[in-house]
C-alpha cells in the first residue's frame, strides 16, 4: 500500500459510514453514531500519519480517469499539497470534535442515526472540495455540500422555518454555482483544461492566456464563493440555516461549507488577475462591516454568531483580495477552531436551557455552566482577538496586508469590524453569562454532561494556541513555494510578538480596536437588563435589528418578480400548451370522431346501399 | 331476332339491380340473403355470357368455383342465421342493433 491510499481512504470513510448507516444500520442507534464517529476519527488520525510520514511541503497528485469524450478528459483526482493537506487535518479534526458533541447534543432526538449519516455525507462533501485537483470534481463535491446542508439545515423538517431555510440555503447557494460553473466553463474554453496544476503551468507561461476574459472569469469564480461563503449579497441564507440542530451550524460555520469558498479562492488564486482581486476584496470588507453591524442587535445567541460568521468571512475574503491567500487560509483555520467553539458552547447553553435561544432570557450563567463560560470566553476572546489567543494573529496578518498595500479604505474597514466584533461578542457573553438570572430556564440550568465539555476543552485549546504553531508557514509555503525557502523556525516568543515587530500599526490598531469594543460592551451591558441601544441610536438600531431589510428587499423585488414570472409561465401552461395546443388537438380529433360516428347507423342495409353507391359512382367515374 | 351479348348482359344487370334492391329495402335476414344469391348469380350468367362470347373457358371455370363457393357460404349464412334465430326469436333486421351507438 503506498501513501497516497490513505487519502483516498480519507476521503472515502465518511461515505461508507453514511451508506452503511441508511442500508443496514439505521435502526441502532448507538452503532450508528459510532460508525459516523469512527469514521472520522479515523480520518482525522490517518491524515496525521500522512502528514507525519511525508510532511507538508510534498506535492502529490493522484488521478484516476473518469471520463473521457474526446480530447476532453476529466479525471477523478486528488491533489495532496500543503494547502489540501492541513485544510484535511482541519476538517477531520474539527469534524470529529463536533461528530462527538453531537453524541451528547443529538441524544435525545429521533433522527439520531439519520443526522449521523448526513453529518458524514457532509463531511466526505467537504474533503471531496478540499481533496479535488481539478474544476469538474470540485464542482460535484461542491454541489454535494449542498444538498447535504440542505438536508441537514432542514433536519427537523416538520418545523416549516427549518424546511424554508434548507430551501433557502440550497436555492441561494444555486444562484452562486450558476455563476461558478459559467466561470469553469469560461477558463476550460479559453485555456482547455480544468486541472488545476496545468491551469498554473499554462498561466505562469502565459499571464495573459486568459485574455480579455481574464476578469471576467475571476469574478464569476468567485460568485460560486460568494453563494458558498455567504457574501453580500447572497448572505441570506447563512443566518436562516441557524434552524439546523446547533452541531450542524458549528460544521457548516466552522470548517466546512463557508470555509470551501474561501478555499476555493485561495487554491484557484492564480487565476484571479488584479481587478478581479479589488473587487473580491471589496465586497469582502463590505460583507465583514455589514454583518457586524446587523450582529450588535440581534438577540438569539445562534444568529448572533451566524451574523459574526458572515463577518469573520468577509475578512478572509477581503484578504483574499489583498494578495493574501496565505493569510486569509491562516484565519480561516483559527476562525474554525474558535468559530466551531462558539458554536458548540452556544449549543451547551440551549441545551441546558432546554432550546431557550434568547440572549435576554439567559443571564447569570458564568456560575451555573462554568466549563461552559470559561470556554465561551476564550472562543470571544480569540474572535475579538486579543494578544496570544489564535483571532490575533490571523486577524493581525490580514489587517498588516491592507497596511502593506497601502489599501487604507480596507485596513479602515478592518479595523471598524473587529472594534464592532469585539462589542458584539462581550455583548455577548456579558448578557448571557453575567448579570443576573433573567428566566425560570436559566434559574435550572447546569452544566452538560462530559461528552459535551470534552470537545469545547479540545478546541478551547487549540483557538488558544492556533495562532503560534506555524499554521500560517504552511501555508506561506504552499503560496510562496516558489519564492521563498521553507519558513526559518521561529521560537515561541518570537512567535507571539512577531506581529509588533512586523506590522507595529496593524497590531495596535487591531488592540486598540478590542480595547474600544471591550469598554463600550462593558460600559452598556456589563448590567443591563434590557438592550439600551434602540434608545441611543434610534432608527439606525431598528434597521440593524431588522438585518437591513434585505429580506425584505429580496422578498419585494426577485421574490415577487420570481413569482409574477412563474404566474406567467403558470398562464402559458396551463392556457397556451395545456390548452390551444394539448386540448385543442384532442378536441379536434374529438368533434371530428363525433362527426364522422353518426355516420354509423350500425344499420347493415345502410351500409350495403352506400356500398353499392360507392360501387356505382366509382364506375361511372372509371367508365365515363 | 338475334340473341347477342348485350341481352345476357341486360338481364345480368336486371338481375343484379334486383337482388341489390331487396338486400337493400327488405327487412327478412332470409329475403336479404336471397338477393345477395341472386346478385352473386347476375355476375355469374355475366361471366358465362362473356366466356361464350370471347370463345374462352376461363370464365365458365371461375363460374364452377362461385358455384361451389357459394353453395358453401350459403351453408354458413343459413346456419348463421338460424342460430341468431334461435337466439333472438327475430330475423328482422330492425331488431339486430346490437353494435348500433
Amino acid at each position: 500500500m503506498t501513501l497516497v491510499a490513505i487519502p483516498w481512504i480519507v476521503l472515502f470513510l465518511p461515505l461508507l459510514a453514511a451508506a452503511l448507516i441508511t442500508l443496514f444500520t439505521w435502526q441502532d442507534r448507538k452503532l450508528s453514531a459510532g460508525l459516523s464517529i469512527a469514521a472520522v476519527i479515523t480520518g482525522f488520525v490517518l491524515t496525521l500519519l500522512y502528514v507525519g510520514l511525508t510532511g507538508w511541503h510534498t506535492t502529490r497528485e493522484s488521478v484516476l480517469t473518469w471520463l473521457a469524450i474526446g480530447d476532453f478528459q476529466v479525471d477523478f483526482g486528488l491533489r495532496l499539497d500543503s494547502l489540501s493537506t492541513l485544510m484535511m487535518l482541519l476538517v477531520t479534526g474539527v469534524a470529529s470534535a463536533i461528530h462527538v458533541y453531537s453524541w451528547g447534543y443529538m441524544n435525545e432526538d429521533p433522527g439520531f442515526s439519520r443526522f449521523f449519516a448526513y453529518l458524514s455525507l457532509f463531511t466526505t462533501s467537504m474533503l471531496g472540495i478540499v481533496l479535488a485537483n481539478n474544476f469538474v470534481e470540485l464542482f460535484i463535491f461542491w454541489e454535494l455540500v449542498g444538498v447535504s446542508s440542505y438536508l441537514l439545515v432542514g433536519f427537523w423538517f416538520e418545523r416549516p422555518a427549518a424546511a424554508d431555510a434548507g430551501k433557502k440555503a440550497f436555492l441561494t447557494n444555486r444562484i452562486g454555482d450558476f455563476g461558478f460553473l459559467l466561470g469553469i466553463l469560461t477558463v476550460w474554453s479559453t485555456l482547455g483544461s480544468l486541472n488545476f496544476s496545468v491551469l498554473q503551468q499554462k498561466l505562469l507561461a502565459d499571464p495573459q492566456a486568459l485574455g480579455g476574459l481574464a476578469t471576467a472569469a475571476g469574478l464569476l469564480i468567485f460568485c460560486g464563493a460568494v453563494g458558498k461563503s455567504a457574501q453580500f449579497p447572497l448572505h441570506v441564507w447563512l443566518p436562516d440555516a441557524m434552524e439546523g440542530p446547533t452541531p450542524v451550524s458549528a460544521l457548516i460555520h466552522a470548517a466546512t461549507m463557508v470555509a470551501a469558498g474561501v478555499y476555493m479562492l485561495c487554491r484557484v488564486f492564480f487565476l484571479l488577475n488584479n481587478p478581479a482581486l479589488e473587487v473580491i476584496s471589496w465586497v469582502g470588507g463590505f460583507t465583514a462591516l455589514f454583518s457586524a453591524l446587523i450582529a450588535v442587535q440581534q438577540n438569539d445567541i445562534k444568529r448572533i454568531l451566524a451574523y459574526s460568521t458572515l463577518s469573520q468571512l468577509g475578512y478572509m475574503v477581503m484578504g483574499v483580495g489583498l494578495h493574501g491567500p496565505k493569510e486569509a487560509m491562516f484565519h480561516l483555520s483559527t476562525h474554525a477552531f474558535f468559530k466551531a467553539l462558539l458554536f458548540l458552547g452556544a449549543g451547551s447553553v440551549i441545551l441546558a436551557l432546554h432550546h431557550e435561544q434568547d440572549i435576554w432570557k439567559m443571564g447569570g450563567l458564568r456560575k451555573k455552566m462554568p466549563v461552559t463560560y470559561w470556554t465561551f470566553l476564550v472562543g470571544t476572546l480569540a474572535l475579538a482577538g486579543v494578544v496570544p489567543f489564535s483571532g490575533f494573529y490571523s486577524k493581525d496578518a490580514i489587517l498588516g496586508l491592507a497596511a502593506d498595500q497601502h489599501a487604507y479604505g480596507r485596513f479602515a474597514l478592518g479595523v471598524v469590524v473587529a472594534v464592532l466584533t469585539t462589542f458584539y461578542m462581550f455583548r455577548l457573553v456579558f448578557v448571557a453569562f453575567g448579570g443576573a438570572v433573567r428566566s425560570d430556564a436559566a434559574g435550572h440550568a447546569h452544566e452538560s454532561p462530559p461528552v459535551i465539555l470534552f470537545p469545547l476543552r479540545i478546541l478551547a485549546f487549540f483557538s488558544v494556541i492556533g495562532g503560534v504553531i506555524g499554521i500560517e508557514n504552511v501555508y506561506a509555503a504552499h503560496v510562496y513555494a516558489a519564492q521563498f525557502p521553507p519558513g526559518q523556525s521561529l521560537s515561541l516568543l518570537q512567535q507571539i510578538v512577531g506581529p509588533f515587530a512586523e506590522a507595529p500599526l496593524a497590531a495596535s490598531l487591531g488592540l486598540l480596536a478590542v480595547a474600544v469594543g471591550f469598554f463600550a460592551a462593558y460600559s452598556l451591558y456589563a448590567n443591563a437588563t434590557k438592550d439600551p441601544l434602540p434608545e441611543k441610536l434610534g432608527a439606525l438600531a431598528l434597521w440593524m435589528r431588522n438585518r437591513f431589510y434585505v429580506d425584505e428587499l429580496y422578498e419585494a423585488t426577485f421574490i415577487r418578480l420570481h413569482d409574477c414570472l412563474a404566474a406567467i409561465a403558470d398562464w402559458i401552461d396551463r392556457w397556451l400548451i395545456a390548452g390551444v395546443a394539448v386540448r385543442g388537438v384532442h378536441g379536434t380529433t374529438e368533434i371530428i370522431g363525433r362527426t364522422l360516428r353518426e355516420l354509423q347507423t350500425g344499420n347493415l342495409q345502410t351500409y350495403a346501399f352506400l356500398f353499392a353507391l360507392g360501387v356505382a359512382l366509382l364506375l361511372l367515374f372509371m367508365l365515363r | 331476332m338475334n340473341v347477342g351479348i348485350e341481352h345476357y348482359l341486360t338481364v345480368s344487370i336486371i338481375l343484379f339491380c334486383l337482388g341489390l334492391l331487396g338486400v337493400v329495402v327488405r327487412r327478412n335476414l332470409l329475403v336479404i340473403y336471397m338477393g345477395l344469391e341472386l346478385m352473386l348469380n347476375a355476375a355469374n350468367l355475366a361471366l358465362v355470357a362473356f366466356s361464350r362470347f370471347n370463345n374462352d373457358l376461363d370464365g365458365q371455370v371461375f363460374v364452377f368455383f362461385i358455384i361451389t363457393v357459394a353453395a358453401a357460404e350459403v351453408s354458413v349464412g343459413l346456419a348463421l342465421i338460424v342460430a341468431l334465430y334461435r337466439k333472438r326469436r327475430t330475423a328482422h333486421v330492425e331488431d339486430l342493433t346490437l353494435m348500433k351507438l
